[in-house]
């Protein structure tokens, strides 16, 4: 039996980072408080002292600019890091990589890559109010010619950096803000973990819950109190953003009949309409029930705790989705 | 072509399970030949088909339950041939049609052969339809989950029933106490939703008369003087026969309100209410009691009772009432205040037949009495009438001879 020790979210992604730095010379970690401060979520806490400055850079309060800087570097021939604060603030970059790193190799012929991994912190629930909560995942997952990774769990925070340093394509990974403290334990050595497939984190023959990120622990929640009543959902957690997994996805579906999608960004052309769409598309005779979704209120997420929660798609709401999709609600 | 679809027996009915066959394919039906059995929450039904012609494909297997409008079966006219026939369906889109059912066969049965208007597409999910189609299950024969939503689990259930044997016995089974107590409750409902239809919708007024019964009582000992016992009658004829004279002078109490205007019927057919065993009831029609005599109405009400409790009604009986009575005259009240059953417009109660004084010619008698009461539809009529048709029955009820007289049968 392989063994475990404990871990949080943020020691994961730590750990991941100091291994890819001493792995590959190539590496460089660059963003706003990323070196003296330990980055805005701690993630890089320690790499400055440990790796140096040519390898932990702080840069100036531009998103523009560091990106950019970041795109020109890997196409240099090195394996940067670019990282975010959140991706409320990463719009102000969005133009580097929309049109030159999604593009590069395209308008290039082949050329040029651009080997960048560009992190960012996502999502609402710690009351930074509207300016620092969103989920604008789907904005990158809408783009051809990027990857992007949502680590939901403390192993695919450990190892997902890797093969996404490995891929010669730009690739986003989004943490949420939320999962940084997750505590649990990771198997030592930790293992390799791919960034193609979704995963299947609980097996159930009533209906599936497609989710990713974030909205997984409250999804597990919303699954336990669901089985107390008889409903046995399968939970996905996509994992990969872009490109889906349409396959894992939908096979789930056709054992299951029964589709809900929870994504914390906001229903209107969101992740959650393009993985009912797909779904849709590919398994309408499979479908029991109309597929579902369980998104964040249409409103900019409010600051006052109470508020901040009854817009976040909270188990409570993942639980009468798939009640009604089941025909019991 | 003729197209033989699942009757309404009646307000409360919109799904029937489809017992037995009584035609084969190549046989030959005549107007009003029972062609099949048909049971509902309330009774297995002999259905009869109104067209003449010769059975082409039976198209639903028995024991499926289907809705009221499915059809059941495709007929041949005289002068058409089987091919053309073949033809016709084909060319209505019917195709998946089997040509002929296979007794093992699963049930299926085919799209509308005839271009209908639209009517509300049915929910159903597209699990369900492929399902379906995999079991050979035509969708529409499936019923809706409690949501209104055909679901997997539906056409599962429904492919269930359809494979589990039947009984060899398929008219009249001893059902088992489950099935008889899920009866009760299905038959419960639909009454429920049939009588609430009916208080919501029909203005109802209620008129009570006492009338005095001496002399047909008189008249009935005379006429069963001599008789065994079981050619005895009953005192229920006489009463279905004033009430039958009494319509013929108040046409407004007798036919049917629909589409916002009363449409007064020709037959005097009048719906019995007759109590179950196992609980609920069923009103099946007497037809033409104006026309018949008192034997024969004698006869055919027994017939009918017997029929009623054994579960072989006709569905002509079943649908036909024009007008209903009823008596809880045997429990032993005084007054029932009937629910009318729509579309019909009024509804005859009698009571108990008791023993009370009555004052006559300034004297007092004993002598039997029944309460009858009226309950109409204040929409075609309203109480002065009402009051004059209690009370012509009241008094045609006091000359018997007149009312049991000759009649043509």
């Amino acid at each position: 039996m392989a063994n475990t020790r404990a871990s949080t979210y943020r020691d994961a992604l730590r750990e991941a980072h100091r291994e890819a730095l001493a792995r590959d010379p190539r590496v460089l970690i660059m963003g706003e408080d990323v070196g003296r401060y330990g980055g805005a979520y701690a993630v890089t806490k320690g790499l400055l002292a440990e790796f140096g400055e040519a390898r932990i850079r702080d840069t100036p309060l531009s998103e523009l600019a560091f990106v950019g800087t970041g795109i020109g570097a890997a196409l240099g021939g090195l394996r940067p890091i670019v990282e975010v604060m959140t991706v409320n603030f990463s719009l102000l970059s969005l133009d580097q990589v929309v049109n030159t790193a999604a593009t590069v190799r395209h308008m290039s012929g082949g050329q040029f890559s651009v080997p960048i991994v560009i992190r960012m912190a996502t999502g609402a629930g710690r009351q930074l109010a509207a300016q620092h909560s969103h989920s604008l995942e789907v904005w990158y997952a809408h783009v051809p010619g990027i990857r992007v990774l949502a680590p939901a769990t403390i192993e695919d925070a450990r190892g997902m950096l890797w093969p996404a340093l490995a891929d010669p394509d730009p690739v986003v990974i989004f943490e949420h803000a939320q999962l940084y403290n997750l505590e649990g334990e990771l198997a030592d050595p930790p293992p390799a973990v791919d960034i193609a497939r979704a995963a299947v984190r609980r097996a159930g023959r009533d209906a599936t819950i497609v989710t990713y990120g974030g909205s997984l622990p409250r999804v597990a929640v919303a699954a336990e109190e669901l089985a107390r009543e008889g409903i046995e959902a399968e939970v996905i957690d996509l994992r990969v953003l872009r490109p889906l997994d349409w396959e894992t996805i939908v096979a789930s579906v056709r054992r299951t009949h029964r589709v809900v999608v929870v994504d914390e960004g906001w229903c209107t052309c969101s992740l959650a309409a393009e993985i009912i769409a797909g779904v849709t598309e590919r398994a309408f005779f499979d479908l029991d029930a109309p597929p579902a979704r369980v998104c964040t209120e249409e409103v900019p997420i409010p600051y006052a705790r109470h508020m901040e929660e009854a817009a976040l798609p909270m188990p409570p709401k993942i639980v009468a989705a798939v009640r009604r999709a089941c025909g019991k609600a | 072509m003729i197209e033989f679809r699942l009757p309404s027996l009646g307000a409360d009915m919109d799904e029937g399970k489809l017992l037995q066959w009584l035609v084969a394919p190549g046989d030959a039906v005549k107007q009003g030949q029972v062609i099949c059995v048909v049971d509902t929450v309330k009774a297995a039904i002999d259905v009869e088909c109104w067209h003449d012609g010769t059975v082409q494909r039976l198209l639903v297997e028995p024991g499926t339950t289907i809705p009221v409008g499915t059809l059941l079966a495709v007929l041949r006219e005289s002068g058409e041939s089987a091919a053309d026939v073949e033809q016709r369906i084909a060319a209505t889109g019917a195709a998946a049609v089997p040509a002929a059912m296979p007794v093992p066969a699963p049930p299926r049965a085919a799209p509308p052969l005839a271009a209908s208007a639209p009517a509300e597409r049915r929910r159903v999910s597209p699990a369900a339809r492929r399902r379906a189609a995999e079991l050979a299950i035509d969708i529409d024969d499936v019923p809706a989950g409690a949501d209104g939503t055909v679901a997997l689990a539906d056409v599962e259930r429904t492919a269930r029933v359809a494979a589990a044997p039947l009984p060899a016995a398929a008219r009249a089974p001893a059902p088992a106490a489950a099935t008889m107590a899920e009866r009760a409750e299905q038959m419960r409902k639909v009454i429920g939703a049939a009588m609430a239809r009916s208080k919501r919708e029909i203005p109802h007024y209620y008129l009570a008369e006492d009338v005095p019964l001496a002399s047909v009582v008189a008249w009935l000992g005379e006429r069963n003087a001599g008789r065994p016992v079981t050619d005895r009658l009953l005192l229920a004829p006489l009463l279905l026969k004033g009430v039958a004279a009494a319509l013929r002078r108040f046409a407004e109490f007798n036919g049917y309100y629909r589409d916002e205007s009363f449409a007064p019927a020709e037959g005097i057919h009048i719906g019995v209410a007759i109590s179950l065993r196992a609980g609920g009831l069923v009103t099946p029609a007497l037809m033409d009691v104006d026309r018949k005599d008192v034997d024969r109405l004698n006869r055919e009400l027994l017939d009918l009772i017997r029929r009623t409790r054994a579960g072989s009604l006709k569905s002509s009986e079943l649908s036909a009432g024009t007008v209903t009575v009823t008596s809880l005259g045997e429990q032993g009240v005084g007054a029932v205040y009937g629910v009318i059953y729509p579309p019909q417009v009024a509804l005859v109660g009698f009571g108990r037949v008791t023993e009370r004084p009555w004052a006559v010619d300034g004297g007092l008698r004993v002598m039997p009495v029944v309460t009858a009461t009226l309950a109409a539809d204040h929409r075609v009529s309203d109480g002065h009438r009402g009051g004059l048709f209690l009370a012509a029955l009241r008094d045609l009820l006091q000359n018997p001879d007149e009312l049991t007289g000759p009649t043509t049968p």
